[in-house]
C-alpha cells in the first residue's frame, strides 16, 4: 500500500506544521501518477501531495536549466460573476483589478480588517464580468467565506476547485513545449490532444513557465503527454520540495510561513501589490497609517556568512545579542548551494548588508541581509 | 533497500557496528533515501557521554533536519570529520565512509535491545 513516508512526515511535520491538518486527506487527480512514479507523498494542506521523486537539488536544478512540472491541483479555484463583479472585487483585493483586460491576470491580496494576508492569489479577468480566483489550497473554505460575508449586488461566487485539475510548467525551455504561449500574466484557453485547457503564463520559480488547469478527468493524460514531449527537453516532474527552494530563492512568500493574517502586505514587503489610490478596498485604512508610520517590521532575505547548518523557519535572529526577530523561511539554497532564507525583523536594522546572528540549536551564526531576490540568474 | 544482516538496528533509523567495547554509528539506506541531499551534518563532541536514545548529532537535507540518537549509554570517542566537508557521503556510502561517531559502550548487554536486520526490515516495509 503506498503510505506517506512517515519518516520523512515526522521531520517534516515542523516545517509545515501550519499547513499540516488533521483531516483525512484529499487525492488530487494526479496521485496515482506520483505513486507510480515513486514519489515520497506528504500530508500538505490537507491534501496528499507529492515532495520529491527522486531528491529535491535534482527537480530544482531541472528547473532552473531545463522544464519541470507540479502538481498544482491542490490550489483553489473561485469563479466571481455578475454584472458588480469588477466593482465589488476591487473593494475586496488590494491590487486594481480594473487594469486587468479580459485574458489578463495580477497578483493581488485578500485582507481581514486589521490588513491581516487572509490569502495571496492571482486574480484573471476571464470575460466581461467574470473572474478567476486561483487561491492557496490551505485557504480556499476561508477565503470562500469571508468573499460571501461581504458579497454584495449582483455577485455570484462559486467554488469549482474539485472540477480541476492543474500543473505548473516551469523553466527556460518550456517554450518549446507549446506554441501558441500567452503573453507575461494571460490567460487563453487551448485544446492540446482534444482537451480542454486553460493555460497562463505565470509561476512560482523564477523561471519562464505556465499554469495549466484541466478537467479533473483529463489530468492523467494532460500529465502523460506533457512529460512524453519533454522527454528530449529533461523534463522532470517535481515536488513540493523542489517548489519551495526555487520560490524561496526568488524571495516569493509561502502563505502560511512568510505571510499570515498577523502581517499585511506592507511589512512583507509587498506594496507593489497594493493600491492604495483605489478609494475603498478592505484594510486601506490601515495600510495608509502602516505607510504613513513606516512599519514596525519587515520581511528581509538573507545569507549565510559561512558554510554551516542551513536556516529553518521560527529560528530566532539577533543583533548584537538582542533578539530582533525570526526566521520564516529558510534552506540550503541549490543554486548557490548555499544556506539564504526569510525573517522578519525589527524595521530599524532592516537595512541591505546589515549583519545579523541566527540562532541554531543554541549556537549564533553570522548572516548578511541581501537584496532581493536571492537568486539572480547570469 | 540495502540491510545488512551484520549490522544491529534502532527504530529511529540508525545501524549499529560492533567493534569490540565499541560501535560504530551511522544512518540506514532507507533512512538516507527519505532524506536524501544531505548538506550538513552537526558531529558529536568527543567525549560525550550520552544516555540512550539521547540526541547527539544532527543531519540535515535541504528540506528537514534530523536528530540522530545514541542507541544505548556511552561515550563518543570518534567522529566522522570527512562529513564535515563532504555530507554527501551519507548519500553516497550509508553503511561505509558515511558513518557519523564511534561509541564507547558502558554495558554490552544493552546491546540486546537493538534490532537485528530481520526485524529492521519488517519495520521499514510495514
Amino acid at each position: 500500500m503506498p503510505t506517506a513516508s512517515a519518516f520523512l512526515y515526522d521531520r517534516l511535520i515542523d516545517v509545515y506544521a501550519d499547513c499540516v491538518t488533521e483531516d483525512v486527506q484529499k487525492k488530487t487527480p494526479l496521485y496515482d501518477e506520483h505513486v507510480k512514479r515513486g514519489a515520497k507523498m506528504m500530508p500538505f494542506a490537507g491534501w496528499l501531495m507529492p515532495v520529491q521523486y527522486t531528491s529535491i537539488v535534482e527537480e530544482h536544478q531541472a528547473v532552473r536549466k531545463n522544464v519541470g512540472m507540479f502538481d498544482i491541483s491542490h490550489m483553489g479555484q473561485l469563479i466571481v460573476e455578475g454584472a458588480d463583479a469588477r466593482s465589488w472585487l476591487n473593494t475586496m483585493l488590494t491590487n486594481n483589478i480594473d487594469k486587468l483586460e479580459v485574458g489578463q491576470g495580477q497578483y493581488t491580496f485578500l485582507l481581514n480588517d486589521r490588513a491581516g494576508i487572509i490569502d495571496d492569489l492571482i486574480a484573471y479577468r476571464i470575460g466581461d464580468k467574470k473572474f478567476l480566483l486561483v487561491v492557496n489550497a490551505s485557504c480556499t473554505d476561508q477565503d470562500l467565506d469571508w468573499l460571501n460575508k461581504h458579497r454584495r449586488g449582483d455577485v455570484k461566487i462559486d467554488n469549482r476547485s474539485t472540477n480541476f485539475g492543474g500543473v505548473a510548467i516551469q523553466g527556460p525551455r518550456v517554450a518549446e513545449l507549446f506554441v501558441n504561449l500567452p503573453p507575461r500574466n494571460h490567460l487563453v484557453d487551448l485544446e492540446i490532444d482534444g482537451m480542454p485547457i486553460s493555460m497562463a503564463r505565470t509561476g512560482y520559480t523564477g523561471e519562464d513557465g505556465v499554469e495549466v488547469f484541466f478537467r479533473a478527468s483529463d489530468a492523467a493524460k494532460f500529465w502523460n503527454v506533457v512529460l512524453e514531449k519533454g522527454k528530449d527537453l529533461g523534463i522532470k516532474p517535481c515536488g513540493l520540495g523542489a517548489r519551495d527552494t526555487l520560490r524561496l530563492e526568488m524571495c516569493y512568500p509561502l502563505n502560511g510561513s512568510d505571510l499570515s493574517p498577523e502581517r499585511n502586505p506592507i511589512e512583507a514587503g509587498l506594496g507593489f501589490f497594493v493600491d492604495l489610490a483605489k478609494p475603498d478596498f478592505i484594510g486601506r485604512d490601515v495600510l495608509l497609517k502602516t505607510k504613513e508610520s513606516g512599519p514596525r517590521e519587515k520581511l528581509v532575505a538573507f545569507k549565510m556568512n559561512d558554510k554551516g547548518p542551513p536556516p529553518r523557519p521560527h529560528y530566532p535572529v539577533f543583533e548584537n545579542d538582542k533578539r530582533i526577530g525570526e526566521v520564516t523561511s529558510g534552506t540550503q539554497s541549490p543554486s548557490l548551494n548555499w544556506g539564504v532564507g526569510m525573517a522578519y525583523i525589527n524595521a530599524s536594522h532592516a537595512k541591505i548588508g546589515n549583519r545579523i546572528e541566527i540562532e541554531i540549536r543554541g549556537q549564533k551564526f553570522p548572516a548578511t541581509i541581501e537584496k532581493k531576490p536571492l537568486y539572480k540568474k547570469s | 533497500m540495502n540491510v545488512p544482516d551484520d549490522l544491529l538496528y534502532t527504530e529511529s533509523h540508525e545501524w549499529i557496528k560492533r567493534e569490540g567495547d565499541k560501535i560504530r554509528v551511522g544512518i540506514t539506506d532507507h533512512a538516507q533515501s527519505e532524506l536524501t541531499d544531505v548538506v550538513f551534518v552537526e558531529l558529536p563532541k568527543m567525549d560525550r557521554q550520552a544516555n540512550a536514545k539521547e540526541a547527539i548529532a544532527v543531519v540535515e537535507s535541504v528540506k528537514a533536519a534530523s536528530d540522530i540518537y545514541a542507541p544505548v549509554k556511552a561515550t563518543v570517542v570518534e567522529v566522522n570529520k570527512a562529513l564535515e566537508a563532504d555530507p554527501g557521503l551519507i548519500n553516497r556510502e550509508p553503511f561505509g565512509q558515511g558513518w557519523i561517531f564511534v561509541l564507547k559502550i558502558d554495558n554490552a548487554d544493552d546491546l540486546k535491545n537493538l534490532k537485528d536486520a530481520a526485524a529492521y526490515k519488517k519495520q521499514i516495509s510495514g
